[in-house]
């Protein structure tokens, strides 16, 4: 009755975990060839031990430090070297170590996008490419999203759009993408709520998400590094009241900073090995999270019986 | 939002165009207007369950309820209410002109205040107080010395805002809202009989009615008497929000005359009977002894040398820092549906002892329960948690009980004693309870087996016996005798509630049944006032 809780970012949305993990995902500037498909398993753990309750950074001593853990599948396969579609199935599993408050686990939301690249130009010594990405995100589980911060996701099912552009001169590059994320209603277990006024409902409206995501760094058919800066703003929602618990509906903005590092093995290219981490940096109804993720990916070639070395178009 | 749709779409529009990719600009046009298309057609308004009620129309109108009895008054003339001036006078033709004037020009906003209020106003007030509990369901943060800092009732804004409006303290707000506005309506209908002044449409065909036409003479209005009661006693319970609660009776009474339904004398003569009334219970809870309910460090200490001394496990604060048991000395305050006595003899024997092998059993049982949280048994943890920033579990009743009377159609004067019969139980039920809870000082689960998680908050409070029980055993009791068809719902409602506590780890299997029964006696004595005020059911 008297707990105070925070949520952990990563499970804000997809698109904050996918944002940390670096191969050929819905927010970077590389595209599978065609007919490639590229899948694998992404293991990430993210914590935090203070948290925004709205603006007010805090602790709780009831809480001690909120872990989420995720195992993932994700998977890109190339339609066409200008089109591309993912998906990214996680299973999460959360964790207070003070407190008496219980975990819980299961699987997430399935995310699926649409990535395409309708320009490609070549100026001099660079690269410019423009990208149009959709996507859908929806709950795989009956998981409840009212149990913040222990609750693995927020239940809503999400449209988004994202426009992105990618520069590439020699080996470094810079991307930056914006995104627009619909998100539908959630219903929750209990028949009434209080917001900023009380609501005879057990559906609660879920604000849209607006993010703006930037990175830079490295590029090679070997190996990448990267920095970035992720942005999210909620666009409505409102602050957790004092000592309150957190709620599926609150304005929940953070900026992250993170690198990512994408190796592939030069013996065997078919394989690369994948790493990262990320923390925040400002926040409100969030908690300060900081993680890290490792993940295997193996390329298919789908299309051709003749074994030829996989390709991202992008990596020069 | 649509325009930064747009925004985007006319960028990548541009993009395309520099490419000169017609069949792949279209694409991207449709797929863009697709989107939009979509986030148009899915809006995201919903209705809460009464906004769309209709307005109350009672099937009887209680037209002798003047003949009940009351709660505390000693008869329903103990305030006077002066004889109306009658319709012929010119004093009465200005007031119907006062109507005519209001109606000329209807906003819109005042049709929807007139609809919103006239759904009933006992069932709007009753959502009120439950908002106003809510809001104000939270815990205090701590100190930075580590203490607990208490509301104060004398400087409500100031952090920790007053009330800390937990289950007890709900519990007695719900309660002397409701008993205030059915005293004041007893009282009221005897006033409407004894003086039968018509209602302002029947004097007048020419004003338009905006609400159900009935026989009920208009003088006091009940509405009037309704908030005018509820404005005395939430001042008292929520003095920080006076003009929210003060707004809302204008807008109340301001209804009641656009719709047409009294003229001011009627709004007038309601709301200074409803405020005298409530008066009298304002004294009352000044005097229950819920002022002094929070104890004292030595009060808090007591208890657990007191259990020690028993030989018992004493209960420990699971909070960090150990905050104060909430309300320890509630078991006190002065119950409405039998004397003190009664309520010490309501209090059931004692707990499995903290060391017995079935103490044991029944702490492993719970270790089961929050290892295997299957997602019915969890919605049922959260659909009754009912915790911090909640209507508490006795706003959950009244919720439940409210929605059942929107269709039972009860005159207003019913409404109140329905509503006054079910927030009695429910606070002698805290009453019972904490006295029950205080007296044997029982472990939670999770104390006795720190490997016992939670699915919801643990409330700071000792186990035994489980409140959720206690309310909902007392509510499920008198709920039952109100409304005979819906007797096995609410039994099993409260058996889900009851159950709720153990599947979440709050509570043991002796908590939950014991809690139940207790709360059902309770109930009890409630239907046996029911039986005996005249009311004919």
């Amino acid at each position: 009755m008297n707990n105070s809780k925070k949520r952990t970012l990563f499970s804000v949305l997809c698109t904050a975990c996918l944002a940390s993990a670096v191969a050929q995902t819905d927010i970077d500037g590389i595209m599978m060839t065609k007919n490639n498909f590229c899948v694998g398993p992404v293991y990430s753990y993210s914590s935090w031990k203070n948290y925004w309750e709205g603006t007010l950074k805090r602790d709780n001593e009831n809480l001690g430090t909120v872990s989420t853990q995720q195992f993932a599948v994700m998977g890109n396969y190339g339609i066409s070297d200008k089109l591309n579609v993912l998906f990214n199935v996680p299973y999460v599993k959360t964790k207070a170590t003070d407190g008496t408050l219980h975990g819980l686990k299961g699987f997430q939301d399935l995310s699926l996008f649409v990535k395409y690249m309708p320009v490609e130009k070549k100026i001099g010594k660079s690269d410019i490419s423009l990208y149009a990405i959709g996507g859908v995100s929806t709950p795989l589980t009956n998981y409840t999203p009212d149990f913040l911060p222990m609750s693995i996701g927020l239940a809503s099912t999400n449209v988004m759009l994202r426009a992105m552009a990618d520069y590439q001169r020699g080996k470094f590059f810079t991307t930056i993408s914006g995104t627009y994320i619909w998100r539908s209603n959630v219903k929750i277990d209990r028949d009434s709520y209080y917001d900023t006024e009380l609501h005879l409902s057990n559906e609660v409206e879920m604000p849209n998400v607006a993010t703006f995501n930037f990175r830079a760094g490295y590029r090679s058919q070997s190996l990448i590094a990267e920095a970035v800066v992720n942005n999210m703003t909620t666009l409505g929602g409102f602050d957790i009241t004092k000592n309150n618990m957190p709620f599926p509906s609150n304005k929940m903005n953070a900026t992250m900073v993170g690198v990512n590092f994408k190796y592939v093995v030069i013996a065997f290219p078919e394989l690369s090995v994948i790493a990262g981490a990320n923390t925040t940096v400002a926040g409100r109804n969030v908690g300060q999270s900081t993680g890290f993720y490792g993940g295997l990916f193996y390329v298919f070639d789908l299309g051709r019986k003749s074994k030829s070395t996989p390709q991202t178009s992008q990596s020069k | 939002m649509f325009s930064i749709w747009a925004a985007n779409q006319n960028l990548l529009l541009k993009l395309l165009k520099a490419n000169n990719m017609l069949s792949i600009r279209n694409s991207v046009k449709l797929l863009l207007g697709g989107v939009i298309l979509f986030q148009v057609s899915c809006s995201k308004s919903f209705s809460g369950r009464t906004d769309n009620t209709p307005a109350l129309t009672p099937s009887k109108s209680d037209i002798d309820a003047g003949l009940w009895k009351p709660i505390l008054l000693t008869s329903p003339t103990e305030f006077a209410v002066p004889a109306p001036v009658a319709t012929t006078t010119p004093e009465y033709i200005a007031q119907i002109s006062e109507i005519k004037s209001w109606q000329e020009n209807l906003s819109n906003e005042e049709k929807d205040m007139v609809k919103y209020w006239s759904a009933g106003a006992v069932l709007r007030w009753n959502e009120i107080l439950r908002e106003l509990v809510a809001k104000h369901n939270l815990p205090p943060y701590q100190n930075p010395d580590r203490t607990y800092p208490a509301p104060n009732a004398n400087n409500p804004l100031a952090y920790p805002t007053f009330p800390f409006a937990n289950p007890p303290y709900s519990a007695r707000a719900y309660a002397y809202v409701s008993a205030a506005q059915y005293d004041a309506l007893v009282a009221a209908y005897h006033y409407k009989k004894l003086y039968n002044r018509s209602a302002p449409y029947k004097v007048d065909a020419a004003i338009k009615v905006l609400i159900p036409q009935n026989d009920l003479p208009s003088y006091p209005s009940e509405d009037a008497v309704v908030a005018g009661a509820a404005v005395e006693v939430m001042k008292l319970m929520f003095p920080g929000d006076q003009e929210f609660i003060q707004q809302k009776a204008e807008e109340h009474k301001r209804a009641r005359i656009i719709a047409g339904a009294n003229v001011r004398s009627d709004i007038e003569a309601g709301e200074a009977l409803g405020k005298a009334v409530a008066a009298k219970f304002v004294t009352r809870a000044r005097g229950d002894r819920a002022g002094t309910a929070g104890g004292n460090a030595a009060a808090w200490k007591q208890l657990e040398t007191d259990c020690i001394a028993r030989g018992e496990q004493p209960w420990y604060s699971l909070e960090s820092p150990k905050r104060p048991p909430m309300l320890p000395i509630f078991g006190k305050v002065k119950t409405f549906l039998f004397d003190s006595l009664t309520a010490v003899s309501l209090r059931p024997g004692p707990p499995p002892l903290t060391g017995s092998p079935k103490m044991l059993d029944e702490t492993k049982e719970i270790l089961g329960y929050v290892n295997n949280p299957t997602r019915e048994r969890l919605r049922i943890v959260h659909f009754w948690a009912d915790g911090a920033g909640t209507v508490t579990p006795p706003g959950h009743w009244d919720a439940i009980a409210a929605e059942d009377f929107i269709t039972k159609n009860f005159s207003e004067v019913r409404w109140a004693r329905n509503m006054a019969l079910l927030n009695m139980s429910l606070m002698d039920a805290a009453i019972v309870c904490w006295d029950t809870k205080y007296f044997y000082f029982n472990p939670r689960p999770c104390q006795l087996d720190p490997k016992i998680k939670t699915l919801t908050g643990v409330p700071n409070f000792p186990a035994y016996i489980s409140g959720h029980s206690t309310f909902s055993g007392a509510a499920a009791q008198i709920l039952g005798h109100i409304v005979p068809d819906r007797k096995a719902a609410y039994e099993a409602m409260a058996k889900e509630a009851s159950d709720s506590r153990m599947f979440g780890g709050i509570h043991y299997r002796a908590d939950c049944e014991v809690g139940l029964q207790v709360g059902a006696k309770i109930g009890n004595h409630a239907i046996i006032r029911a039986q005996g005020d005249g009311a004919g059911n």
